[in-house]
């Protein structure tokens, strides 16, 4: 079917030279087609399970939908998962503003390398970075003797919950802020510098203005990771109810007893912030669109 | 190692969180891996790492994420394309939609996807009816590794499609290239690095991928049992090795994707200055 259409607009433009109406009708119909065939895939693969969602979630009514979100368990595992995702954001939050820091205003030897190690968890399986950990801390550790004695649980409990999620989550931030900076370049920072202002005061007031929404959205695609991560959690978890569930694991529980009201009454509250995210990015984006063409009169 | 481009301050500090941090939260775990990984010796490896059951899953990682970048590629060409070249309504709200498989937690979509493909979901009884199970087989497998794939190519795509120079085109145009004959090759040629990156990261996401696929896999020993998941069942018997064993294979294979990617990207710079 494609390349039938192709072929129409090949014809389309070999009798442009001619000003007829028929090309521009032809190049009309491909616009419109792919924009169909875009739309449809988004629909069939999008928003039509994200309808579902609700319609799951609903289908026993509204009373049971509330009874859902309100029981204990579902409650627990909203905690663990804010807890979870205000950590892992904060502390990636530090160490992408220092490497992102680290990688654009200096230069040293290794830094492509720092840069790939920066970018690994991206290339590991989050069900391999939950293994890492088991291997860290679990009964296979030359640290799980010390571990045992202090009664200090890693795995299969909340800090190995914490430590899974800020592994997965730790490029986000680096990798929105590095290509922010290294368009910014260093000369502001180094003629702040010669003027005597101290590091701090150069990030605060120089560097963190200019880098503003590029932090906002890689905190932002953290979050979005951090909330829903499943795999590497997973692992780590132990999957005790009210202890070690997050909110993905509750899902995965209620689901697989065949509760699928509830499942889906759960997934509804990070459908919800799901779609808060997008809107937000999007906001973030059209600002900084904006503040690159107001960037260019002088102030 | 230039001592000039110091006049910046917080050099050893952020050299200091950096690799702090690298070191505890990747490195240290990274490391416990390899020691566990290197205690265990080859033939042991071997045997845990190529057994049948885990090389037929291997198989299907491998098989349905390779269908479903492709799939990918050729929607996400066709996105970017009407995204960036086209204006019509609702375009913004189109093109926000794309990212929603980066801020869905995957356990969401891997049951919303199950429901919409079992033979009596709103997708699964038109798939049931022609006689393809569309849940529960290496179909569902695909489908929902194609979700998760889809941000990767528009958005690798998008931003060099954009800043294509118009020059190029109306040049081609002028020496009496038709649309087609522009598009092929004109464009094409300069979307192929991008078109290639984003087909490796939707690629390797695929063969990682676990929460979205977990659910609609239905998980039958030789027939829809994907990689990761066999991790998962070794370490609910607690065969630890089996466990290493195939993560090892598995980020071998990613890493393998990854660099063959890169390794093309740079050869096409050496060799042909694009």
């Amino acid at each position: 079917m494609a390349t039938s259409i192709m072929q129409n607009r090949m014809f389309s433009s070999d009798s442009r030279a001619k000003p007829e109406l028929a090309p521009v009708s032809a190049e009309t119909l491909v616009k419109w087609l792919l924009i169909f065939l875009s739309a449809a895939f988004l629909v069939v693969m999008l928003i039509l399970p994200l309808i579902l969602v609700g319609a799951e979630a609903l289908s026993k009514g509204w009373e049971a939908y509330v009874a859902a979100l309100a029981e204990p368990f579902a409650q627990k595992a909203l905690l663990l998962t804010v807890e979870a995702t205000v950590i892992a954001v904060l502390l990636n939050t530090v160490f992408g503003v220092a490497s992102a820091w680290l990688l654009t205003k200096f230069d040293f030897r290794g830094k492509a390398v720092l840069g790939s190690l920066i970018d690994l968890p991206f290339a590991i399986s989050p069900v391999v970075a939950g293994l890492f950990f088991i291997m860290l801390f679990g009964r296979m550790s030359p640290f799980y003797p010390t571990l045992q004695a202090y009664h200090a649980a890693v795995v299969f409990a909340v800090p190995g919950i914490i430590l899974a999620t800020v592994f997965v989550t730790f490029p986000f931030i680096t990798r929105e802020l590095v290509p922010v900076m290294e368009a910014q370049g260093r000369s502001e920072e180094e003629a702040a510098a010669t003027m005597g202002a101290g590091g701090w005061t150069i990030f605060r007031y120089v560097t963190l203005p200019n880098i503003k929404w590029g932090l906002i959205y890689g905190i932002i695609l953290c979050t979005a990771r951090a909330m829903g991560e499943f795999g590497a959690v997973s692992v780590v978890s132990g999957h005790i109810r009210g202890k070690t569930n997050t909110l993905p694991l509750h899902i995965e529980i209620l689901y697989n007893e065949y509760n699928f009201t509830a499942a889906f009454a759960v997934a509804s509250i990070l459908v919800f912030i799901a779609i808060l995210i997008l809107v937000l990015r999007n906001m973030v984006e059209w600002r900084t669109q904006n503040r690159r063409i107001q960037r260019q009169r002088p102030h | 190692m230039g001592s000039a481009s110091k006049v910046i301050p917080g050099y050893r500090f952020t050299q200091g969180v950096t690799f702090f941090y690298i070191s505890l939260i990747l490195l240290l775990p990274l490391a416990a891996f390899v020691l566990f990984a290197t205690g265990m010796g080859w033939e042991k490896f071997i045997g845990k790492a190529f057994e049948y059951r885990i090389l037929h899953g291997y198989l299907v990682s491998f098989a349905c994420a390779l269908a479903a970048a492709i799939i990918n590629g050729i929607f996400g060409l066709i996105l970017a394309w009407v995204l960036v070249r086209y204006e019509f309504p609702g375009k913004r709200i189109m093109d926000g939609l794309i990212d929603l498989p980066f801020a869905l937690p995957t356990a969401v979509a891997g049951i919303a996807l199950t429901t919409l493909y079992v033979e009596t979901g709103w997708l699964g009884q038109f798939f049931y009816a022609i006689g393809l199970p569309s849940a529960f087989s290496v179909l569902g497998i695909t489908i929902a590794l194609i979700f998760v794939g889809i941000p990767f190519v528009t958005r690798s795509v998008q931003p060099v499609l954009k800043d294509l120079e118009p020059e190029i085109e109306e040049a081609a145009a002028l020496l009496g290239a038709g649309k087609w004959l522009t598009f092929r090759k004109v464009i094409f040629p300069e979307l192929t690095a991008p078109l290639l990156t984003g087909f490796a990261l939707a690629f390797a996401r695929g063969i990682g991928e676990y929460g979205s696929v977990v659910f609609i896999a239905g998980n039958t020993p030789f027939e829809t049992e994907i990689a990761p998941l066999l991790i998962m069942t070794e370490l609910e018997q607690f065969d630890y090795q089996a466990a290493a064993a195939i993560a090892i294979v598995m980020m071998a294979i990613s890493f393998l994707i990854l660099l063959s990617i890169n390794g093309y990207q740079r050869y096409r710079i050496r060799e042909q200055g694009v």
